[in-house]
């Protein structure tokens, strides 16, 4: 039986970009920028890495394809490096990479850096893209992200005779919730506080989305250099260390979108891959157990599901939970305490890394008292990609 | 005996009140004022003469085992395509055999009747069975003119065979006259005419006598022995003094549905005619008259078995299913008559690959998916392996068309971020009855008309259109199913 990756990784070092419109910022620059911070939070030399994962998403526009873009911004020593795509888990896809090359031996020290630069569009929202192969660009509805979160909408109010009205109240609290977290975050991309009626009287942008239900388009980079906790602890003696707990990652079998049985009211990726992360982890109940959590809200509607994909809602109950402030900075399990892709921003492949820069810098109690998380123990990150019916869900789980 | 088999017929759901085209353009041509009277058929964003066609099509083939059909033949002066057969295209709609024949009639407004006369020598020389003819046509007159008032959208469709014939063909006559009233250069969009009083006093006045004339002496008849006369002819005042000309009474004169549809071209006569054939009983005869260079006129008997035929959409089922399009702007944006913005999203490459889509067609066109012989899943796009996840059999399938099948809402939005040319724009998860899934775009409705567990019917609809490479390209919409139906 396999035995996980608990435990035999630790997260030596980290850093992000402020995330937003970098307009004057080219991806090399974003990534260096990362990169300068996360290898002196490391404490040691560029040469010490031995291999390297590189996230990203977009093709058509960032960075191209190829590993090269990293070798090249960094002038990385003909080390090797390994591009990673797999929708918006591209981040954390580049950290399990490179937690695996530690985990299995093979390296010592290695770097995970994601890196997405998305204004150069010309349009709001992300970038239009054949993400499903030629046929499905061809006879598949003229669709947007939030067009296909926002049907998690209509399904979920139908599947638990929720209100439409109550489940936008909740999508509301959840964006509030994160407003109010991003505002007090200088490396945020949205950092102003919204109040629930303006959030509720928003224009429409995919029924029943509106614009603050949605995230945040931004550029941005977030890495991480990690390594085996023998060396962790000769690099970092005497310092708490970040272990990962968990790294689980799953993908639609094609059920969702053909077998007529799904209802459409939430992930099954995130269902399976969350059961089997607190399974690595040793986590028996996630709702006593987990102290925080950056999760994939994309949109409010896919925070709100994912709190019951996480097994950490009763099915139909997210609502209540998310109402009652159990999400909130200062309830039981605070949700997006950097303000999550909603305000912290959403360049795609780099949010995986950015999340768990946050649960890295939560655990190591390095932001100022009113930001921080009372006595975590585990952080937990989640990213969906994709659509809510062909997705990539990843989790991971980090501790001390 | 050799006739029609079976009709459908296809009149858009949208009707753009002519005082308001007027109202936006009766300031060039102040006379227009005669013509602002009842309302236009007008083609939805998404809809062309070839699917027109389609849905004309398949509401004449309901009922009929697809496998029947031998031909189908497609009339129109709007073919999307110079080259590319059109009816193949809705030979694809209706999940036809492959070994049917198919052939593309122009050229002229009487090619709708050309080829009905074509699929009628075809049966009659027993070299095809059941040959399905559908017109459409849907024509522009340029901003202000007299064809923007008076054209309308719209297609009907007649099966011809040998077997159940609901109308007996008696016999033709035709004329060709390169009579140019009206004319369109192959590169033109819009329609140009000559003196309208040469048209009606020549054209009209001259040609319908003729062919009613030719063909009575052919066949022994007399104008007063038949029940119901139809020909095209959208000038009321040469209407009244053709019908006193003939010597025809008021009820045997079909109305041409100007004042809810419009001339809607090839399609004109075969729409008409279907009218008929709904307002029809058996002994009725009948003379269907096409008019624009030259005529023909069919001359045929309604049998007794008219009322075996179960009822369809046909002229009165579309023109109830209509709603407003109150905004003439709107109506200039869809036939891509102006230019508007779409945003730089708007502006991203559309693909497509005829490679990929011949490897596809019948899961594009006939909405084709497959159903596991091991376990009954249906599932569309075809699958290899079974989607049940208690299932998985490798290439244990066989097709399924689910165009007809119908299906309920899962899930829905509507997305006013998506580029279009009419947003939002509406689409969502459908669940098909009887199995599979799939997203599709909505069309002819708004967010408003959608529920989850809602009723949907498929629609063949233009999917996008690449100006670059002037290319319309087309797959399946859902439309909320009227109201009752399952």
């Amino acid at each position: 039986m396999a035995k996980g990756i608990r435990d035999k990784v630790v997260i030596l070092g980290m850093g992000c970009t402020k995330f937003g419109e970098r307009w004057e910022s080219a991806p090399e620059d974003l990534a260096v920028e990362a990169f300068t911070e996360c290898i002196e939070d490391a404490g040691i030399e560029k040469k010490e890495i031995q291999a390297a994962w590189l996230g990203s998403h977009f093709d058509e526009i960032n960075i191209g394809k190829g590993g090269n873009f990293l070798g090249a911004a960094l002038k990385l020593p003909l080390v090797p490096v390994t591009r990673v795509e797999n929708f918006c888990a591209s981040g954390t896809e580049a950290f399990r990479g490179a937690c695996y090359g530690v985990a299995s031996g093979a390296y010592d020290i290695a770097l995970a850096l994601g890196v997405e630069k998305l204004k150069d569009t010309g349009y709001g929202g992300l970038p239009d893209s054949p993400a499903f192969g030629q046929q499905q660009a061809m006879i598949g509805p003229n669709a947007t992200a939030p067009g296909m979160f926002a049907q998690l909408g209509t399904a979920y109010s139908a599947a638990y005779n929720v209100p439409m009205e109550k489940v936008k109240e909740a999508m509301a609290h959840i964006s509030w919730k994160s407003h109010q977290n991003g505002a007090n975050n200088p490396r945020a991309h949205l950092r102003k506080a919204i109040p629930v009626e303006q959030i509720l009287a928003a224009p429409m942008i995919a029924y029943p989305l509106g614009l603050f239900d949605c995230c945040g388009v931004s550029d941005g980079s977030a890495c991480a250099i990690v390594t085996t906790p023998e060396i962790a602890k000769k690099v970092k003696a005497n310092e708490e260390l970040v272990k990962v707990k968990a790294l689980q990652v799953s993908v639609s079998s094609g059920e969702e979108a053909m077998y007529t049985d799904w209802d459409g009211s939430g992930m099954l990726t995130t269902r399976r891959a969350s059961s089997e992360a607190y399974k690595e982890a040793g986590i028996k109940n996630p709702r006593e157990e987990i102290s925080m959590m950056e999760v994939h809200d994309c949109f409010s509607i896919t925070e709100l599901a994912t709190m019951e994909d996480l097994h950490i809602s009763e099915p139909g109950k997210a609502c209540d939970d998310i109402l009652d402030g159990f999400y909130d900075l200062t309830g039981q399990i605070p949700c997006q305490p950097d303000g999550g892709l909603k305000c912290f921003g959403h360049p795609i492949a780099a949010s995986g890394l950015r999340m768990l820069f946050e649960m890295y810098n939560q655990l190591l109690r390095r932001w100022p008292e009113e930001r921080l998380v009372k006595d975590p123990k585990f952080g937990l990150t989640h990213n969906l990609g994709g659509v809510p019916n062909q997705n990539v869900c990843s989790i991971a789980i980090v501790g001390l | 005996m050799v006739g029609i088999r079976s009709y459908g017929g296809y009149i858009p759901r949208y009707r753009l009140n002519r005082m308001i085209v007027f109202g936006s353009m009766g300031w060039i041509n102040p006379a227009n004022m005669l013509n602002a009277q009842g309302e236009k058929a007008v083609a939805n964003f998404d809809e062309d003469s070839v699917t027109m066609a389609a849905a004309a099509a398949s509401d004449c083939a309901a009922g009929f085992n697809r496998d029947l059909v031998g031909g189908v033949y497609f009339a129109s002066t709007t073919a999307p395509y110079k080259e590319r057969l059109c009816a193949n295209l809705v030979a694809g709609a209706l999940a036809a055999r492959e070994d049917v024949r198919t052939a593309d009639f122009g050229g002229g407004l009487k090619a709708g009747t050309s080829a009905l006369i074509a699929a009628l020598d075809a049966v009659s020389a027993g070299t095809a069975e059941n040959v399905l003819v559908s017109a459409a046509d849907s024509r522009l007159g340029t901003m202000g003119s007299v064809q923007e008032l008076m054209f309308g959208d719209g297609a009907a469709a007649l099966m011809v065979g040998d077997t159940d014939v609901i109308a007996e063909f008696k016999g033709s006559f035709s004329t060709g006259h390169d009579f140019v009233d009206h004319f369109r250069g192959s590169e033109a969009k819009y329609d140009r005419q000559w003196e309208e009083r040469w048209i009606r006093d020549v054209g009209f006045g001259q040609f319908i006598p003729e062919v009613v004339n030719g063909l009575c002496e052919k066949y022994g008849v007399a104008p007063g022995d038949f029940a119901k006369i139809i020909y095209p002819c959208y000038f009321g005042g040469a209407r009244k003094s053709l019908n006193k000309k003939l010597g025809l009474e008021a009820d045997q004169v079909v109305d041409n549905l100007q004042a809810v549809v419009g001339d809607t071209g090839t399609a004109q006569p075969l729409l008409m005619m279907v009218k008929a054939l709904e307002e029809a009983k058996p002994g009725d005869k009948i003379l269907l008259i096409s008019y624009g260079s030259g005529c023909d006129a069919l001359y045929f008997e309604v049998t007794d078995k008219l009322h075996e035929l179960k009822p369809r959409r046909g002229v009165m089922g579309s023109l109830n299913r209509r709603a407003d399009l109150d905004n003439y702007a709107k109506y200039l944006t869809w036939r891509r008559m102006v230019k508007v913005d779409t945003g730089l999203r708007g502006e991203e490459q559309k693909w497509t690959r005829w490679s990929l889509m011949w490897r596809s067609h019948r899961a594009m066109l006939s909405l084709e998916g497959n159903k596991c012989t091991v376990c009954g899943t249906v599932q569309f796009p075809p699958q290899k392996v079974c989607v049940n996840p208690e299932c998985g059999a490798v290439d244990q399938t066989e097709p399924v068309v689910l165009s007809d099948v119908g299906g309920k809402i899962a899930s829905f939005t509507s997305d006013m971020l998506a580029a279009s040319i009419n947003p939002p724009a509406v689409y969502g998860s459908v669940n098909f009855n009887g199995g599979g899934r799939y997203i599709f775009d909505f069309t002819d409705c708004t967010v408003d008309d959608l529920a989850v567990g809602g009723p949907v019917d498929f629609s063949f609809r233009i999917k996008y259109y690449d100006a670059m490479r002037d290319i319309t390209d087309y797959f399946w919409k859902a439309v909320p199913a009227a109201e009752g139906a399952e």
